[in-house]
């Protein structure tokens, strides 16, 4: 079993390393392939240890090495693989190979293939450690390799110039990348402080040694703890205020964005907070997991309402991702982890298969998102229309798909902790869920037919692309059905994970799940009346809407990236430019200037002691003799 | 009486024209001659004082000076003929070769 742990570590750090050999040369089509049959290897692994936990129930625990051995302060490479890890990691993997397999198709004419393999694998080799580490450490180590694989991904295009907030609210790749990756240095400050805070106090860094302690901590410390990791939590899943990174990463290859940007990284912050539940499960700190419950509901509803108006085909999926980490966080704050948990595993393969379906429409449209300029292409992307509606629909929440079982679970959730603000905002978001992923479907691949006037001439993806996307797409429709089997498979874990509603709300499930699939088929009708038909009622643009005002500011994402660049970004600039110009020019470059120039002067002005006459140099020692006494004098009288 | 002041005295005066007679002189024999004058003022102090305190360390030091500077002087004697069979001259204005 150790060596199945280790197969599934370190099979796609292998692929990334064979994959970096050859970074510089030209597209080598082996590459591809050899990496993303490591990562299927890490995948069958990852199984095969779910399957073997699944029938015997022993928690994995190994350890590789000693890491940091210092005074008291011990830390091991070490792996757990409970059920949630295990969870993660199949999860993880199996989209990791699909979009390994997908990128072989997409990255088809990128002349930097090799190069992408290798930063694809070592993302997966850095979301395994995160997701596999038995201490903190070892996932604070995986954190920030995946933010720098993310970082070198969304930048992957970097050669691409900045471009007018107006014409691209992204800017450029680069500038892009440097957004998240800033932003979540902001963040890692307060998990890193969260990290100090329960090593401090219980001297570990080990999970369980850590949760051990948790009772005998006083209650400060507890809510210190869990809010500086939950500021970690929110910047890696990109909850508000620091949100605008996700939607600007969409600069990145469209893989890039389907498996870092919408299934795995973005959760790492969900999944921080179900591994530390004993923490969050305490009752000291029942006050920060409702305020995540209440920020998660605020995200979902805010993220879902600016994708209403989004065109960018991918920066609605990226909204929708937002939102949907928004309905985790409302899970995992009113204690129902394993419902998160299980959000988590289903959104991961329908969101992934809509971003790859969005890649598809990318690529037929010749990296065109405008959903504006498409329209009926259902009738030259057959294969990818098919996929995109499941995907939707169960994105929308829509039984049987795995949204509706896992996405209902959680509104249930909340009407059973009768937080009923909650209940209704997060069920007035699933209408508005469904309308978006639809309004989205209907813009692009049913209506009017308005790409061929501007010159398009879409076709449909590489075959073995569209074959290899087929398991997100099972999965899509039957995880849902399996939410039992998981729930009896996760409550091995422990008290703190299990979660069951009251008699009350089991009595009313029905009703609450015909009312949230209602509310969905009324946003699907909606988008359709507004967008789906064709001839006369066929959908135009509308000047008057346009300038309204909640569409200007939803287009403009409430004006925060403006409130950022303004009130923010260009402060800092000032205070830099003179900090710059007045303290390190002025004070410190002058000081090491000044100190190089003295010696140089002097030893410029000195030079003539040197005129190779011993007399003169018997002169200077008589008088450097005379000195020296003088000094030991003077010393002798002061002392 | 002539007392530990009068041989420190003179020492210091023998010291003086010693150290002048290396600071002024050109002729690099007349230096070796100086450096002589340095240390035998030098000895004469050691002797004297330490026929004040009844020590002999300081005259076994005086011994030992003695023998050094002769040994110094026989390398030092050779070195200026070897110096002065090459440049013909044992003044220091002309040998000055390291000028920086």
């Amino acid at each position: 079993m150790e060596t199945l742990v280790y197969i599934a570590l370190f099979a796609p750090f292998v692929g990334s390393l064979f994959a970096a050999l050859f970074g510089m040369s030209e597209r080598r089509i082996f590459v591809g392939v050899i990496g993303s049959s490591l990562i299927g290897l890490s995948f069958i692994a990852s199984a095969i240890l779910a399957y073997n936990l699944y029938l015997t129930g022993t928690v994995i625990q190994v350890t590789m090495m000693d890491w940091i051995h210092a005074g008291d302060f011990n830390v091991e490479f070490g792996f757990v693989i409970d059920q949630i890890s295990v969870t993660m990691m199949t999860v993880v993997t199996l989209v990791s190979t699909v979009v390994h397999i997908y990128a072989i198709g997409y990255m088809d004419h990128d002349k930097s293939f090799n190069r992408f393999f290798s930063y694809l694998s070592a993302f997966v080799f850095s979301m395994m450690i995160l997701v596999m580490s038995d201490n903190f450490l070892g996932l604070f180590i995986g954190w920030e390799g995946v933010g720098v694989c993310s970082w070198l991904l969304v930048g992957f295009w970097y050669h691409k110039p900045d471009q007018d907030r107006k014409d691209n609210p992204s800017i450029s790749p680069s500038w892009a990348a440097n957004e998240a990756f800033i932003m979540n240095r902001i963040a890692d400050l307060g998990m890193l402080i969260g990290i100090f805070i329960l090593y401090w106090n219980t001297g570990s860094l080990k999970y369980d040694e850590v949760f051990a302690q948790l009772p005998y901590l006083s209650d400060s410390v507890l809510v210190g703890a869990a809010i500086a990791l939950f500021i970690g939590a929110m910047g890696k899943s990109a909850q508000f205020p620091l949100h605008t990174w996700l939607t600007d990463a969409m600069e990145g290859p469209t893989p890039v964005s389907a498996l870092i940007h919408a299934a795995t990284m973005v959760t790492a912050g969900v999944f921080l907070v179900i591994r530390s539940n004993p923490l969050y499960s305490m009752d000291a700190v029942s006050g920060v997991s409702f305020f995540i419950a209440s920020l998660g509901t605020f995200v979902a509803f805010y993220a879902a309402s600016m994708a209403l108006v989004e065109r960018d085909l991918k920066r609605i999926i990226a909204y929708s991702t937002l939102s949907q980490l928004g309905y985790m966080f409302a899970a995992v704050g009113l204690g129902a982890y394993w419902i998160a948990l299980f959000h988590l595993a289903a959104h991961a393969f329908f969101k992934a298969l809509l971003f790859l379906g969005g890649g598809n429409v990318m690529h037929a449209m010749h990296d065109e998102l405008d959903l504006f300029k498409m329209g009926a292409l259902r009738k030259k992307m057959r294969g990818t229309w098919i996929y995109m509606t499941v995907a939707s629909i169960a994105l929308a929440g829509l039984p049987p798909l795995a949204g509706f079982w896992s996405k209902d679970a959680i509104i249930e959730t909340a009407f059973n902790e009768h937080t009923y603000i909650l209940w209704i905002v997060l069920v007035i978001t699933a209408g508005m869920t469904a309308f978006y992923s639809f309004r989205q479907v209907f813009l692009s691949f049913h209506g009017e037919d308005r790409h061929t006037a501007l010159g398009f001439d879409p076709h449909e993806m590489y075959k073995f692309v569209l074959v290899a996307m087929s398991p997100l797409a099972v999965l899509a429709v039957i995880t849902g059905w399996f939410m039992g089997t998981y729930k009896a498979f996760i409550y091995n874990i422990g008290t703190t994970v299990q979660y069951d509603m009251s008699e009350h709300t089991h009595h009313l499930a029905t009703y609450l799940g015909l009312l949230v699939i209602f509310v969905a088929l009324s946003g699907i009708a909606y988008a359709y009346i507004k967008y789906g038909q064709t001839g006369d009622k066929a959908w135009k643009r509308s000047e008057k809407v346009e300038n309204g005002f909640f569409y200007k500011l939803l287009i403009n994402q409430y004006y925060i990236p403006k409130f950022y660049e303004e009130f923010i970004t260009k402060p800092y600039m000032m205070i830099s430019e003179v900090l710059w110009k007045k303290v390190d020019l002025k004070i410190v470059d002058a000081t090491v200037d000044n100190i190089a120039k003295f010696l140089y002067v002097s030893g410029d002005k000195t030079r003539s002691m040197q005129t190779g006459n011993l007399s003169n140099y018997l002169n200077w020692m008589a008088v450097g003799a005379v000195l020296l006494l003088l000094i030991a004098a003077i010393s002798a009288m002061i002392a | 009486m002539i007392g530990l002041s009068h041989y420190l005295i003179v020492s210091a005066i023998i010291f003086s024209i010693g150290l002048v007679g290396v600071l002024r002189r050109r002729n690099l024999l007349m230096l070796f001659f100086a450096t002589e004058v340095m240390l035998n003022a030098v000895n004469i102090a050691f002797a004297a004082i330490s026929h004040y305190y009844n020590d002999l360390t300081g005259q076994m030091f005086a011994f030992f000076i003695i023998a050094i500077a002769a040994s110094e002087v026989a390398v030092g004697l050779g070195i200026l003929i070897v110096l002065y069979k090459k440049h013909g001259s044992l003044d220091l204005d002309d040998l000055a070769s390291m000028r920086g």
